[in-house]
């Protein structure tokens, strides 16, 4: 609809700013509170110019962390964030996108059965399952260990429903092309299906590195050293108690850094993850 | 190069649902055979059985004498083209034909001397770089061609490759068929629901209906000589008329195809018609209206400079244009 009222426009403009004051006057804040020293953060009003102290307080929590509450560089903190995103992504990817192609493609006894147990753990989400689950995870002895952080969490419900989607979608004749042409299951995998499905995994990429970058629970539960802290979880443990006693310098600027990977991630893959949503490539 | 023969083929999904009931054809070596039939009548399933893409239920299918039953499509040396062309979107097309060359473990030099040829034979020389998104359908259609004859297989098969194409283009790619087909010399096995590519391709083709080959013979063979009334009507627009009558003491049809009757005085009128629509295309102007009591419906296809107008007409025809059918079973008596 195109319509050209002014009245409407400036109203609209109006909601649209006051929409994005609301998100990003926090994250301002959290960026000028990062450039402060303690004392200045809690002066009363708090300055909104950033102040000088943005390589000291950056500095020192890649290098060694806050002095009070936990004690772990937040470097520690974002490679373990890092890996543990990346293994969720990457996992869940290749799990779900195999587990699609045997539901679609291959005939099987008790197929519909098996995609529709898949299906069905979607109404298990981690917070539900997660007391027996951290019972296995202690059990088999993968506290404070990447695998702990990751496993439990790859398998995807939404992924290989995605996927299986997007395959039905395929037409049979390409597949039937390939057989003619002498492609075994697997050969048809990674040149047909592999190559159509790219945008659809750039898609989920993003999609679950963000998901696995910012679980809070499961890492909560299952780290108890300071060196396996993901970053969230960080942030979490530099808070111990009062106000006065946070070193709200060192969290903001600990915050800024944990928000930033997933940032990049969507920004650089955002041509791909919009046309993964939008388009298939057929 | 290779015949095929088929022995007594069959297919059901269930017991109960049997959808080819017993073909049975030999396939000359560099024979071009069309498979033609109403949508549903089996005649791709019949085509997916030899190209190995449906199991056969019953029967055998034999490619240069090789039994192919129990055989992948890989292994009948065969090529396809598909309906939809089914190229795959994110290969150029040298990549599209090529595939199955380098999935076989052909040399890179013999991959491009092919796929080069084949270009060059379908006029592709220039597209070879594209993807197949970026070309029109007749393209596209060659393109899906060009990956069946670079492998050099024993058979083609076609599975109604024309039918996404618009009107001109069909003619088109008609004649190019017609020319490659000479040029290659392959067997060819090509289904279609169209009769005039059926009449025009075909050196021998098969009429199916219900899963049931009703007629094979060359194209003017079947079309002279129906061997039942299901292809009396099939083939030929306007399909042939069929009149209930009483001959020699039994029920008969008797067929008559629009264009052997003409019209005439009343004196010598074999059959009178009651006109009551008129289409003049031109080049000649069919006539519809009913004869008889129980008011069979009747079509007559008359030059056009012949003047027409609704109401009766006396019409006449030559003995050896007349085909009778048994009303019960549909077939031919010849007499």
């Amino acid at each position: 609809m195109i319509e050209n009222r002014p009245a409407l426009t400036v109203l609209s403009h109006a909601v649209l700013i006051l929409g994005v004051l609301a998100v990003a006057f926090p994250l301002y804040v959290t960026f000028v509170a990062s450039t402060l020293r303690l004392e200045e953060i809690m002066s009363v009003p708090m300055p909104l110019i950033p102040g000088d102290q943005f390589l000291a307080n950056y500095s020192q929590v890649l290098a060694a962390g806050g002095t009070t509450g936990s004690k772990a560089p937040v470097s520690t903190m974002l490679f373990n964030s890092t890996v543990m995103a990346l293994a969720i992504a990457i996992g869940k990817i290749t799990i779900s996108i195999i587990a699609s192609f045997a539901i679609v493609y291959f005939r099987f006894p008790f197929r519909n059965f098996f995609f529709w147990m898949i299906f069905v753990t979607l109404m298990l989400p981690v917070e539900v399952r997660i007391i027996p689950t951290f019972k296995v995870v202690s059990d088999l002895g993968m506290l404070n260990t990447y695998a702990g952080l990751t496993v439990p969490l790859i398998a995807s419900a939404t992924a290989t429903f995605l996927f299986r989607q997007f395959f039905m979608t395929v037409p049979d004749e390409l597949a039937e092309a390939a057989r003619v042409d002498g492609a075994g299951p697997m050969r048809f995998f990674w040149d047909v299906l592999l190559p159509l499905s790219k945008t659809s995994i750039a898609a989920l990429f993003v999609i679950q590195f963000i998901y696995g970058w910012n679980q809070y629970l499961w890492p909560l539960l299952i780290t108890s050293e300071e060196s396996m802290y993901t970053a969230v979880i960080g942030i979490s443990r530099m808070l111990v108690g009062g106000d006065a006693a946070n070193e709200w310098n060192l969290i903001m600027a600990t915050a800024i850094l944990a928000m930033l990977p997933p940032a990049l991630v969507v920004i650089l893959m955002q041509r791909w993850f919009v046309k993964g949503l939008v388009e298939t490539e057929k | 190069m290779a015949g095929v023969s088929l022995r007594d083929v069959r297919k059901s999904y269930t017991p109960e649902l049997q959808v080819i009931h017993g073909v049975s054809m030999e396939i000359a070596d560099g024979e071009f055979v069309v498979i033609l039939g109403p949508s549903g009548c089996g005649k791709s399933t019949l085509l997916r059985m030899v190209a190995g893409l449906e199991t056969i239920t019953a029967g055998e299918i034999s490619i240069g004498g090789r039994v192919v039953n129990n055989l992948e499509p890989k292994d009948r040396d065969i090529a396809m083209v598909f309906q939809n062309y089914a190229l795959y979107p994110h290969m150029s097309v040298y990549d599209n034909m090529s595939y199955g060359l380098r999935i076989r473990g052909l040399s890179k030099d013999e991959i491009s001397v092919r796929v080069r040829k084949a270009a060059d034979i379908l006029e592709l020389s220039k597209f070879l770089d594209r993807k197949p998104r970026a070309l029109s359908g007749g393209q596209r259609q060659r393109v899906a061609m060009g990956r069946a004859i670079v492998r050099e297989p024993q058979v083609f098969l076609f599975d109604e490759p024309l039918s996404n194409l618009d009107a001109k283009l069909r003619v088109q790619m008609r004649a190019e068929l017609q020319a490659l087909h000479r040029r290659l010399g392959t067997t060819s096995l090509f289904v279609t629901h169209d009769q005039i590519e059926a009449m025009t391709l075909a050196q021998r083709m098969i009429v199916m209906n219900a899963g049931r080959a009703e007629q094979i013979g060359a194209p003017l063979e079947v079309y002279a000589r129906p061997a039942s009334t299901f292809v009396a009507g099939f083939i030929g627009s306007p399909p042939m008329n069929l009149i209930p009558q009483e001959r020699q003491g039994r029920k008969v049809l008797f067929g008559i195809r629009p264009e052997h009757l003409e019209p005439c005085g009343e004196a010598e009128a074999m059959l009178v018609a009651e006109v009551d629509l008129i289409e003049p295309l031109g080049a000649d102007t069919l006539i519809y209206g009913h004869v008889g009591n129980e008011g069979a419906r009747i079509a007559a296809r008359m030059h056009s400079s012949i003047a027409a107008r609704p109401g009766r007409l006396p019409l006449r025809y030559l003995p050896e244009h007349v085909h009778y059918f048994d009303p019960a079973s549909g077939k031919r008596i010849d007499s």
